[in-house]
């Protein structure tokens, strides 16, 4: 038996796929393209003058140090966002789909931060953090914690870390509580029956259960901090000080701003297009294999 | 005539009625950037002009920040959608300057238009600024300002210090010690627009160039300078007094000026524009000084540079709408509506008939907070390096700038060290801008 439908000639199944194509390539691969052509240019900013210059933005962004930090900042900032905003969301997930008095409520509050812009949560952050400003940052100095965000760039990095794990939670909550609750209950059951502890029962069955959300999860967490933090990172640090929170999605919008060097801006949304796309081929081949469906 | 003709006719006649007042208005975009209470006064003129005349109509939108609005104007301009008037800051002046095609500059505005025009009528230390070296004026000034220390009068009492502000900055550094020594353990003294305020303006008022070129008024091909000694010193002096928190960073921007009117900042270094927030905002009794010195440095004090935005019309409309602008301009050079601006948003005034009329009713008795950044203005003759500074890319620039210097603040880099840095990142920057802007 044939194992798939096949068509006579090219046309109907062209006709089948038009919508998708046309989607991905006016949303993609148009605006993919106009990128890779810009990365070969340099340009004013009014697009008056334009030259073409082969790879000389690509070897500009490599010959300067500030690109090299922007990378190892993306690593630390994404590897801290991912892990913290899975593991608590995670804990709070396994908390909330116990039989407990007032779970809606819980539940709603902890989907909250997903609605909130990334732009109003650095906001609310900032407020909460302001070294002259901040009622918590208060606290903090009070206690004799030399809290300065505005020229330390570890405090700086905590903060934005915090803000962007803290809108983040939210999102991967509410999958993995879709997770813990398709779980059948009758297997956990079988488990107690056997003697197995909470803990055992957790990490032998729940978590194994769950591995294909966490799995998916992960992708779309790096996806996440890769490219939707940068309104938070804006409102809070704006890169600085001195470059310490410049994540490469921001670095493409402060040096694409202002209008100055969208060239070199282009090139480096290349290069993070190729990132992206090589980290989630290498998330498919590698770690999906540890993935139970 | 026919029936049908005869009911053609009357229809015609009708849509022609009826379309006519919309036909006869013309309407011109303007773009600015202006908050809080310089919104209002924006709208306010926009309303006065469109009540004044039938003619035109001038429409504001609000853009956001400065960069902002720039960057919307670049876009719209490259969609082929720009509007007629842009507010544009002035560290945007080269970039709009080397945009040919793009603008129109204001004095062929207005003889296209036939408006009467005098540039020197202008107070020539912002006209300068935004004219070309052969003296025709590119865009026209609107919001123009100075940098200028606020100062805690009651602070300054409870420390003990005497009650007219630090001169020079060694006084100003003493002064922010005893501050912090008598409760203000956060911050003594602080600065807003860090760049603007440690290099660009340090440099003018000093009368040390921050670039070649008569800091790039004479042409693209300049490099920058501040790594010289009066800004190491300077940068030197901060970086130590931060760590004894005596001198407390405030951002890139003027975010932290809240740091000045809440009270945590007694002396604070900012726009004279900050004046309607003082005004509204601080419950002690304040007032502003000419910004501190090196007495060591021959000749200082200089003067100082002017900040804020003008207006720059953009190319490529027609001409019945220049007319409109041209007209528009006519209206806010306008002596009375000068003065009420100067008098209400803390701007300097821009034409010498208003600052003399202001100065004739004796208001800067009252006010003297006011006069401070136009007497620092007209210190001195201005010079080669006091005049302005025009360097391509400024915005971009003064991030990496502010990058540095904050490396430097917070002990990552030796101050000599990171002003090279700077220095030289600016210069790549420079280069760049130069190829584009032939």
């Amino acid at each position: 038996m044939q194992k798939y439908a096949h068509f006579k000639g090219l046309t109907i199944p062209l006709l089948l796929l038009l919508p998708q194509l046309a989607i991905t390539v006016v949303f993609f691969y148009w605006p993919a393209s106009q990128a890779v052509w810009q990365s070969f240019l340099l340009q004013d900013a009014f697009g008056i003058s334009t030259e073409f210059v082969w790879f000389e933005n690509y070897r500009d962004l490599f010959s300067k140090p500030e690109y090299y930090k922007a990378l190892i900042n993306t690593g630390i900032f994404s590897v801290f966002v991912a892990l913290l905003s899975l593991s608590l969301a995670l804990l709070f997930a396994v908390m909330a789909d116990r039989q407990i008095r007032g779970v809606e409520i819980y539940k709603t509050l902890l989907i909250w931060p997903y609605a909130v812009a990334p732009a109003i949560a650095g906001v609310l952050w900032i407020f909460m953090f302001d070294p002259s400003l901040g009622m918590l940052a208060r606290g903090l100095q009070s206690l004799g914690v030399a809290w300065n965000p505005r020229l330390n760039g570890n405090d700086a990095m905590t903060l934005v870390i915090l803000a962007a794990t803290w809108k983040q939670i939210s999102y991967n909550f509410l999958f993995f509580l879709a997770g813990l609750q398709s779980i059948p209950k009758s297997v956990i059951e079988a488990a107690v029956i056997d003697g197995a502890r909470p803990m055992r029962r957790f990490w032998t069955i729940v978590f194994p259960l769950l591995s294909p959300t966490t799995f998916f999860l992960l992708v779309v967490n790096l996806v996440y901090v890769f490219f939707d933090t940068f309104g938070i990172i804006d409102t809070i640090s704006g890169g600085g000080p001195s470059g310490a929170t410049e994540t490469l999605v921001y670095k493409v919008y402060s040096d694409g701003k202002g209008g100055t060097n969208l060239g070199g801006s282009a090139a480096q949304s290349v290069i993070l297009l190729i990132m992206v796309i090589g980290m989630t081929a290498f998330q498919f081949r590698f770690i999906e294999r540890k993935v139970n469906y | 005539m026919t029936f049908k003709l005869k009911t053609l006719t009357a229809v015609g006649a009708f849509a022609l009625a009826a379309a006519s007042p919309a036909l006869a208005q013309t309407e011109i975009q303007w773009w600015h950037a202006m908050t809080g209470a310089n919104n209002d006064v924006v709208v306010k003129l926009a309303e006065e002009f469109n009540a004044s005349q039938k003619d035109y109509k001038v429409v504001v939108a609000y853009k956001g920040s400065y960069p902002d609005t720039l960057n919307a104007g670049i876009a719209a301009f490259r969609a082929g959608n720009a509007p007629h008037i842009m507010q544009v800051f002035e560290v945007g002046t080269a970039t709009m300057m080397s945009a040919k095609g793009a603008i129109k500059p204001v004095a062929d505005v207005m003889k296209d238009a036939g408006e009467s025009f005098d540039p020197k009528s202008y107070l020539p230390a912002i006209t300068g600024y935004y004219s070309t070296t052969k003296g025709e004026m590119l865009s026209f000034p609107f919001n123009s300002s100075s940098m200028v220390m606020w100062y805690n009068k009651d602070a300054l009492k409870k420390a003990g210090l005497p009650e007219a502000p630090p001169k020079t900055w060694p006084e100003a550094f003493e002064a922010a010690k005893k501050l912090k020594a008598a409760g203000w353990d956060k911050c003594g003294i602080s600065t807003a627009w860090t760049t603007w305020a440690n290099i660009e303006q340090l440099g003018a008022w000093h009368n040390v160039p921050v670039g070649t070129k008569a800091n790039g008024f004479d042409g693209f091909d300049t490099e920058f300078r501040i790594n010289g000694d009066l800004f190491v010193k300077h940068l030197t002096n901060l970086a130590n007094l931060q760590k004894e928190g005596v001198f407390s960073y405030s951002g890139r921007t003027n975010t932290g000026e809240g740091r000045f009117t809440s009270g945590e900042c007694p002396l604070f270094l900012t726009s004279s524009a900050f004046f309607g927030n003082v005004k509204a905002n601080a419950k002690f009794d304040w007032s502003n000084a000419p910004m501190p010195y090196y007495p060591d440095v021959a000749g200082a004090p200089q003067n100082s540079i002017i900040g804020g935005a003008s207006l720059w019309v953009m190319g490529g409309k027609k001409a019945d709408e220049y007319k409109g602008v041209a007209k528009f301009f006519t209206f806010l050079s306008d002596v009375d509506r000068q003065v009420k601006l100067h008098t209400e948003s803390g701007y300097l005034p821009i034409t010498k008939a208003a600052y003399e009329k202001v100065k004739a009713s004796g208001f800067y008795k009252q006010n003297p907070y006011l006069e401070t950044p136009l007497l620092e203005l007209n210190n001195k003759e201005p010079t080669e390096n006091s005049r302005g500074v025009r360097f391509g890319g400024l915005v971009q620039i003064r991030d990496i700038w502010s990058e540095e210097i904050e490396a430097a603040l917070n002990g990552q880099k030796t101050p000599k060290a990171a002003l090279d840095a700077a220095n030289e990142r600016g210069n790549q920057a420079l280069r760049q801008f130069e190829r584009t802007a032939k």
